[in-house]
Formats: structure tokens, sequence, C-alpha cells
């Protein structure tokens, strides 16, 4: 009988152990690759690297300018498309929609959330790139922003119905129609989170670069305008990563260490003021 | 509804709110519209990619069938176009990522949400939230120089000296292979895993755990005896949306596989997958014949995804279910 209830005390202890280094090697990735990056990239950082073009083949220095302008277009190109489609769609959701359109809305929202980014790709290039004639930034600012729709309805649709039905109904009993009482009291109540899911949503869309790889194509040069491929930070990060010159191999680096530290600060922000936010509203 | 505020004003006035109420009901209606509208784009976009991968991938649909699905070999310059070593690639790694992803994580989960004390696991599960945001092409990246030389100069070794009889650990081993592709993999679903099983977990009642530890189980036999088998279902939905995830995986995948269209046993053979196919070879197709073979390629790869999906929706959903009837 103390043998018995040894064993099964030991086997705890065990079983604690395990599954903490389970935790522990998913927790150390995270360690490793800021660890890393920083090491690798940290060298390779320099001011050069936020002025100047790319250098050619064979010539040493250069940065990436071109790229980091490029990524701040495709985004903003991809905020104008997927926010409001985004946004909108999530109040049908939440406020507006009846049971069955409701039930196929969110369906095909999960559905379109579950498609590979690459294929997201292939549709802009369908749709714009053939059509066209060329890659352009539009066409990369189009995926993306198909890419923000799925997340920013999810987020928006949670966000407000988490605002508390007595809100509404009071709203409501004031005399407010439906469309006063979501606008002026639903919509504001939820705000601040739906901000911050945006704000992930766009931070996610950053590094997406399968999408990018045959709309925006990449670019060597500076991309005016909006008809033109365009170089962007996580399609030039794949592009050095893969080159067999050492040089641009640290060049990858520290684009990526640009890269991992705007989403990474993006989200740890973001994330910081929706805790904040969920335990003031709860307490 | 009747406004209040003009009960007590004359005839006139109650004509006017009339009106103005009736051009609020229309505001309603307009609200009702407008977002519509917005939903239903989202439908359309769905409806919009769906034909378009159907129908820019016709030509190789209509010359090969289902030839292109079973058909071995690949020659862009001769347009035989067979998806299978995609398939095969695709399959291997992603399997091979819940092979290691699984266990890992649902013992990562478990630790999070029932062994571990409660400030340390949110600030452990802040981490992971965190792990999830990191683009793939970072994988990638760190995937090439770390990963991949580890592989070939200490795991494979040791994989071939003690496995070799097995058909999977043979051969010459360059680094860049199916092994590190579903490493990579199992490193990037890990999060996924971990942070939907753990809320999963978390949402065991909790009078099923007391129960069991007054019993005098110990809280490793509550865990595993009571919590996990509660929330089955919904871990396993989870390791199917993992899986979904593993499959469509593209840059992470493309940098470290090797890219070589062919079906090798080996584990340490360089092979492909349907995902980087259509990264390394979309924009460099040049013939019509070539671009619908990888939208068709693109389409294999949508419809399994989608089906893997919704698989696990259903499970999670069955999950979600049970909690709210208990």
């Amino acid at each position: 009988m103390i043998l018995r209830s040894t064993r099964r005390k030991i086997t705890n202890i065990v079983m604690f152990t395990i599954t903490g280094l389970c935790t522990f090697v998913a927790v150390s990735v995270l360690f490793f690759i800021l660890g890393y990056l920083l090491w690798q990239g940290g060298q390779a950082l320099n001011w050069n690297f936020f002025t100047k073009l790319p250098a050619p083949v064979g010539e040493t220095g250069g940065g990436f300018a071109n790229a980091i302008v490029g990524s701040a277009k495709l985004l903003m190109l991809a905020a104008l498309i997927g926010i409001p489609i985004g946004f909108l769609g999530g109040v049908y959701l939440a406020e507006f929609g009846g049971q069955t359109t409701t039930f196929i809305v969110r369906y095909t929202t999960d559905l379109l959330n579950g498609v590979p980014s690459i294929i997201i790709g292939i549709f802009a290039y369908a749709l714009i790139v053939v059509p066209m004639g060329h890659f352009s930034t539009l066409a990369g600012g189009i995926a993306l922003g198909v890419l923000m729709i799925p997340i920013t309805v999810r987020n928006t649709e949670e966000f407000l119905r988490s605002v508390p039905n007595t809100l509404r109904e009071g709203a409501l009993a004031l005399g407010a129609t439906k469309w006063r009482a979501v606008a002026t009291v639903v919509v504001p109540a939820a705000l601040p989170g739906i901000t911050t899911g945006i704000l992930l949503a766009v931070a996610r869309v950053a590094g997406e670069t399968a999408p990018l790889l045959f709309t925006a194509f990449g670019n060597r040069f500076w991309s005016p305008g909006w008809n033109q491929p365009t170089a962007s930070l996580p399609d030039t990060i794949f592009k050095y990563a893969i080159a067999p010159y050492e040089d641009w191999n640290q060049q990858a680096w520290a684009a990526g260490l640009v890269l991992l530290s705007l989403v990474l600060a993006t989200n740890i922000a973001a994330r910081l003021i929706l805790r904040r936010q969920t335990r003031t509203s709860r307490g | 509804m009747q406004p209040t505020t003009t009960a007590t004003d004359g005839p006139g006035a109650r004509r006017r709110a009339r009106t103005f109420t009736g051009q609020l009901q229309n505001g309603d209606r307009i609200a009702h519209f407008t977002t519509f509208i917005f939903a239903a784009a989202i439908i359309v976009i769905t409806v919009v990619l769906f034909y378009e991968l159907y129908a820019s991938s016709s030509l190789t649909r209509e010359k090969f069938g289902w030839r292109f699905l079973t058909g071995a070999t690949w020659d862009p310059v001769a347009l035989e176009f067979g998806a299978l070593p995609f398939i095969y690639g695709t399959l291997v790694t992603s399997i091979l990522a819940l092979i290691i992803g699984v266990p890992l994580g649902v013992g990562a989960a478990i630790f999070l949400a029932e062994l571990a004390p409660v400030r340390m696991s949110a600030v452990l599960a802040f981490i992971i939230e965190l792990l999830a945001a990191v683009p793939s092409v970072i994988y990638g990246l760190l995937a090439i120089f770390t990963l991949v030389p580890f592989l070939r100069d200490y795991i494979a070794p040791v994989l071939e000296g003690t496995l070799c009889f097995l058909p999977l650990f043979q051969g010459a081993s360059y680094g860049f292979s199916l092994l590190a592709g579903g490493c990579i993999l199992a490193i990037m679903i890990l999060p996924f895993i971990i942070s939907i099983s753990r809320e999963v977990l978390l949402a065991v009642p909790r009078e099923q755990r007391e129960a069991s530890l007054a019993l005098g189980a110990t809280r490793w036999e509550t865990a595993w005896h009571v919590a996990v088998p509660y929330a089955r279902p919904g871990i396993i939905g989870s390791i199917f949306l993992a899986l979904a995830r593993a499959l469509g995986e593209t840059m992470a995948v493309t940098m470290v596989i090797g890219n070589a269209p062919r079906i090798n046993l080996s584990l340490f053979a360089p092979g492909y997958s349907i995902a980087a196919a259509i990264a390394n070879e979309f924009s460099e197709a040049t013939s019509n014949m070539h671009v619908s073979a990888l939208i068709e390629l693109g389409f294999v790869l949508f419809c399994i995804t989608i089906l893997v999906n919704a698989v696990a929706r259903l499970l999670i959903l069955m999950t979600t279910r049970k909690g709210s009837a208990a």
C-alpha cells in the first residue's frame, strides 16, 4: 500500500517535470529566435539600412529603405480594404444579422481564415495581376487586405458580443433606434478592443511573405505610385536569406530583426492594453 | 416605437416626429443594409476565390484529369505535370510535424492549465501567444542557418546509427530535407496547439477537478484522468487546426525542404511541398500550362485545408456544446 502511494507520488513528480520541460522547450524557442536575431542582425544593422537602396550584386553596403517604404504602402492599402469590410462585417454579425445569414457569413469567414495565404496570393494574381498585365503594389495590398478581413471580422464580432446587453437595452429604452444604439453606445464601448484587434491583424499580415511573391513581386529600386512592383520587408528577407552571398545573408538578419521587433512590439503593446481593459471591465 | 418626448406637443409636432422617426427607422434599414453589403462581400470574395482557382486551372484539368493527382513526374519543360511528389511532401512534413509537435504541445498545455502556478502560467501563455505572432519567413531564416546544419551534423548521424534498419532513415543527409521541413513545422504549430488546448482545458468545470482531488488523486492523475478526457474533442480539434496550418504553411518550408520534386522514402532526402512549389515556380512559369498546373495545385491544397478545417471546427463545437450542457 505504501509502495503504491509512493509510486503514484513519483509518477506525479515525473509527469510534472516532463510537461514542464515541454513548456520550457516551447517558450525557449522565442528567446532563441530573439537572441539569435539580436546577435546576428545587430551586427549588420546600421543607419544605411534605413536610408539606402540595396547595393548592386557584388558591392557591399546598401540598405532596405525601399522595402520599408514598400511594406508601409502595402499595409496602408491592406488596412484600407481589410478594416471597412472586416469592421462592418463584424457589426453585421454581432448586431444586425438574422440567424441563417449570420451562420452562413460566420462559416464563410472561418473558411476564408483557414485558406493558406499563398492561395490568397493566387487569387490576387488572377484578379489583379493578369488583367493589368504586370505585378504591382496594388495587387500585393489587395492580397494582404483579403487576409486581414476574416481576422478583423471575428475580432470585431467577439468584442461587440462582449458588450453587456443591458447597455443595448438601456439605449433602446431611452428611445434610440437600433442603429443609433449601435453607433453611439455599443461600438464605442467595444472600440478599444476592436482597435487593438485591428492592430494585431495588421501586425499579422505585416509578416506575410507568400501572397506577395507573385503580386508585389519585389523590386531593387523605389516603386513610385501603386502600379509598379514593389519591395517589401518580408519578401526581401526571403530573397536575401536564400541567396548564396554572405553579406546578403547578413542583411537578411538585419531586416529580420527590424521586422520581428516591429511585430513583437505591436503584439506586446496591444495585448497588454487588452489585458488591462478586460481586467478593469471585470473589476 | 412611439417617441415619448413629443407626446405632449401639438398634432403638427407629432406629425413631424413621425416623419423624423420614420427617417430614423429608415436609418435602421440603411445601417442594416450597409453592414449586410460588407458581410456579403466576404461571401462574394470566397466564392470568387473558389471560382478563380477552379476556372484558372481548366487547362491542366482537361488535359490530365485525375491523372494529375497520381502522376509522379513534374516536368514543366515537357509539359508533363503530376502532383504526387508535392502531395507526398506536404503530407509527410505535416505528419512529421504532428508526431513531434502534438506530444510537446499537449504536454505543455497540460502543464500550463493544470499543474503550473497561476501567475507563472499566465506569463508563459503570454510568451506562447507571442510565438504565434512571429512571421513564418523569420522561422525560415533561422531554420536555414541553425536547424538545417544542426540536423545534418548531429541528429541525422544519430538516427542513421540507431534506426538504420528503417528505410526512413537511410541515405546521405544534406540538411535541406523533409526532416527539416517537418521539424520547422512542428515548432511553428506548437503555439497553436498549446494555446487552444490550454483554453479548452481551462474550460473544464472546477468541480470535476475538485471531486477528483477530494478522492485522493494526485494533481497529475486529476489532469490526465479527469480534465484531459473531458476536453479531448477540443484538444483533437486544436490538433486538426494545427494540421491545417501545417499543410498550408509556405515560406519556412520552402526555405528548408530542399525543393526537389521526387518521391523519396528517406526523410533525409530533399522533397517539395504543394505550397513551396507554388511559391517557387509561380512567378517564373512561362507557359499557360505550367501556370494552370500550379493553380490546380493550389486548388488541391485549398480543398484539403478546407476539409481539415471543417473537421476541426466540428470537434471544437462539440466540446463547447458539451461544456455548456454540463
